[in-house]
């Protein structure tokens, strides 16, 4: 992997941010070149949240790159906007528990992933669904290692939050093709 | 040294002037900065410092002129609208020679604007807006790290010169998350700390020494001119000094780009993506915004084809690349304006564009 | 047999002889200060900060460390002082174009937060150093050169009161309206500069005194009718006294009654 860069969409609340940081951490804690780079304003509260996530081996110049490897839809108003920011050749995950429409375009791999259904039964937390979502472009892209992403759980849930640790573990590797 | 953290620019930002020695801090809220007073408020009071909400831009710069002029290490931070209330402030700094570390985290202008990143305050802090003879020295980091040691950086200069220092990041670094890590905790001044470094500080003369006057009226016009031309040497210095740049493959270069803060970022990218097309580009990365850094443009070979200026602006510092050009190539511009970002993809297809095509 | 002083010029203020005009009562607010903070032991422990109008030369006459604020921001300034020193004297002298007209919006957040601090303001209807402006504080009909027929409440309002203002902020425990026209009002006003200061040392909040003051040259008075201007035209607008005292012993004395 030299660079890894990702746009993750979706509406405020759904975690999409979180899903970033996670991966953010973890590509830190790998001693990997990282950004995290949200986009801020009063389109936060209810709108649309969005977030861009670089990962390299080498330092990174931008964190918002002009196209992206991948892409996280996780309602359908992100699917529309950003579907053309995706390369050729690129990951799309789409939150297919609330997108029902089929993605028109041929040149990329789609994953569907049923977040709410998965962290329903599977984990008995529906609010475990964004990290469904997180093990589910953690297992295609191999960004990061599923390995490490539990370890920046212990690192970060810690106190009170420990017991978040194994739900959310449980959560990660819910999804499978 | 400490360890590697993952955080948010603006966070980062405060927790460095906490280490640095910074034990008051003054702000009014305004977007995209508001992590950094949020943090102060926090964080500030347990380091044994004191945070001030502000009522206004207006209130808070002279707040920090009167903690400044108390002997007291001050970070004070606002956002471009606010940075301009803050120019009144700036002058009665320079005027009596108070140190202070101002954070600019830049949006789109004029007016309220956006909130969106910009670097149309080149201008604003690089030539001012306040009244009279004097200059603000001017850093600024392309990333969070960078932003980090310059305020350590900041503090000395500050101090040393006597002069108000600023920061200038765009949102885009304010409101970024990177790896860090973060200097030492270098821990704040008692009283008797700060008459020994500050003899001029307002501490109250205790019956020990004759009381100490901060002013910048000189009704005697003669008496004005003799203190300008007293403190002036100090910017020449600073001049000679200070200026820094980073040059990543100036020499040589067809086209060598002149980007500062997270333009520059993106410049490096676009230049990889030239490098695909064939074209040989390079950058000059200003690290000082004031100084100026001159001397980079020296490295500028004779036959350069294009020096373009990449700003989030109108092109506010591509007058400085002029000057440093001294007139031995024309220089373009290659921007965006109101909060609106430039893609790699963008500087490099306009590149092509203006040297007539793809080679 | 060694001679006792009755009488000293009080260490508080220098030896320069103020270059305030003739009659105008600056230099009277100026000593009542400086006595009172010497009398406490406090000239090496006090900070001032002076406005822009006359008095912005006052470190020329007040023998305890100062600075010069920009035009009306001189609490902002001091709460700023305040954070550094919190143990020392803190206090603004201001004039009425100072706070009352552009410095307004400091005056009152410094009231708001009930800074620690004392505000000395000195209202004398008029904006001096520029040559005799109207202020918010002119009184209508009052002849300035801004309002050469007189204030007119129909253009310029009605005269700003600023103490009753302040006292309506719940941070200013102690707010007192004093003249400085009579030797008896020159002892009360010494009292209230004394309230003020103890209001500061107990960290009790914001202390205010308003002094009704004189600007004969700009009222192109005398300086002995600048002082019945003040007894006849100032005060019946501007009712002297204690308009608030929160202060604890105060509300102790209160609730001891009840």
């Amino acid at each position: 992997m030299a660079t890894t860069r990702m746009l993750l969409a979706g509406f405020g609340g759904q975690g999409v941010l979180l899903i970033g940081q996670m991966i953010a951490y973890t590509a830190m804690y790998e001693e990997k070149e990282v950004t995290w780079m949200p986009s801020y304003g009063p389109e936060m509260r209810g709108g649309t949240a969005n977030c861009t996530v670089v990962v390299s081996d080498k330092p990174i110049a931008s964190p918002l790159p002009s196209a992206y490897d991948v892409l996280l839809a996780m309602n359908e108003p992100s699917l529309n906007r950003y579907l053309d920011e995706l390369r050729p050749g690129g990951d799309l995950f789409i939150n297919s528990s609330i997108i029902h429409k089929p993605v028109e375009r041929d040149d990329i791999n789609v994953y569907y992933v049923d977040t709410v259904r998965l962290a329903h039964e599977i984990v008995g937390n529906e609010k475990t669904a964004n990290m469904v979502m997180l093990g589910a472009i953690i297992k295609k892209t191999g960004v990061i290692s599923m390995d490490e992403m539990g370890k920046t759980f212990e690192k970060l849930m810690t106190g009170k939050k420990a017991k978040l640790i194994e739900p959310n573990r449980k959560a990660l590797d819910a999804w499978t093709e | 040294m400490s360890e590697k953290r993952l955080m948010k620019g603006n966070e980062a930002f405060a927790i460095a002037a906490i280490r640095n020695g910074c034990r008051f801090y003054f702000g009014y809220p305004i977007t995209p900065q508001n992590e950094i007073p949020e943090y102060m408020s926090r964080e500030l009071n347990k380091a044994g410092g004191q945070f001030l909400q502000a009522e206004s831009e207006l209130a808070a710069v002279n707040m920090a002129f009167g903690a400044a002029c108390a002997g007291g290490k001050v970070l004070l931070s606002s956002s471009s609208p606010g940075i301009a209330l803050m120019q009144e402030g700036m002058s009665y700094m320079c005027s009596v020679q108070v140190p202070i570390v101002i954070l600019n985290v830049m949006r789109g202008g004029p007016g309220v604007g956006t909130i969106q990143p910009g670097q149309a305050d080149y201008n604003q802090v690089t030539r001012g807006g306040g009244n009279g003879d004097y200059h603000i020295i001017v850093y600024a980091p392309s990333s969070i790290q960078e932003a980090v040691d310059m305020i350590g950086k900041a503090y000395e200069v500050a101090e040393e010169y006597r002069n108000p220092v600023i920061i200038a990041v765009d949102g885009m670094i304010g409101q970024m998350m990177e790896p860090v890590v973060l200097p030492e905790d270098k821990g704040g001044m008692s009283e008797d700390e700060i008459d020994a470094a500050k003899p001029w500080a307002l501490t109250g003369h205790k019956d020990r020494r004759d009381r100490n006057v901060i002013k910048s009226l000189h009704l005697k016009q003669d008496e004005l001119e003799d203190l300008i031309n007293e403190y002036w040497p100090k910017y020449e210095r600073a001049e000679r000094e200070l200026a820094d740049y980073e040059a990543i493959n100036v020499e040589g270069a067809d086209v060598v780009f002149v980007a500062y803060g997270s333009s520059a970022r993106v410049t490096v990218e676009a230049m990889e993506l030239l490098k695909e097309q064939g074209i040989n580009a390079g950058l000059i990365r200003p690290k000082t915004l004031w100084p100026f850094p001159e001397k980079a443009f020296d490295l500028i070979s004779d036959d350069v084809k294009k020096v373009i200026s990449v700003e989030l602006s109108q092109g506010q510092m591509i007058y400085d690349v002029r000057l440093a050009m001294k007139g031995r190539h024309e220089v373009d511009l290659i921007n965006r304006v109101g909060g609106m970002l430039l893609s790699p993809a963008e500087i490099a297809e306009r590149t092509i564009k203006m040297m007539g095509g793809a080679e | 047999m060694a001679m006792e002083p009755l009488f000293e010029v009080t260490k508080g203020m220098r030896e320069d002889i103020t270059t305030y005009c003739p009659g105008c009562t600056h230099g009277i607010a100026h000593r009542l200060i400086m006595e009172a903070l010497e009398e406490r032991g406090a000239l090496g422990k006090a900070i001032g900060v002076s406005p822009v109008g006359c008095s912005i030369v006052a470190h020329q006459y007040m023998n305890v460390d100062m600075v010069e604020s920009a035009h009306g921001r001189a609490p902002a300034v001091a709460s700023g002082i305040k954070r550094v020193h919190p143990d020392h004297y803190v206090f603004t002298y201001q004039g009425d174009g100072d706070l009352a007209s552009i410095g307004t919006g400091e005056i009152v957040h410094a009231a708001h937060r009930g800074e620690k601090i004392c505000t000395f303001f000195i209202n004398n209807a008029i904006f001096g150093m520029t040559g005799g402006q109207m202020a918010p504080t002119s009184l209508l009909g009052q002849k300035t050169t801004t309002t050469v027929e007189g204030r007119k409440k129909e253009v310029n309002g009605s005269p700003l009161r600023m103490a009753e203002l302040i006292a309506t902020v719940e941070g200013a425990v102690y707010v007192e309206r004093v003249s400085l026209h009579s030797p008896a009002a020159v002892r009360k006003a010494k009292k209230a500069i004394n309230k003020a200061l103890d209001v500061q040392e107990k960290g009790q909040g914001f202390a205010f005194v308003e002094f009704l003051s004189t600007c004969p040259t700009n009222w192109g008075l005398s300086p002995a009718k600048a002082l019945d201007f003040v007894s006849e035209k100032m005060i019946p607008y501007y009712p002297l006294g204690k308009i608030k005292d929160t202060t604890w012993e105060n509300i102790e004395v209160e609730e001891e009654g009840r």
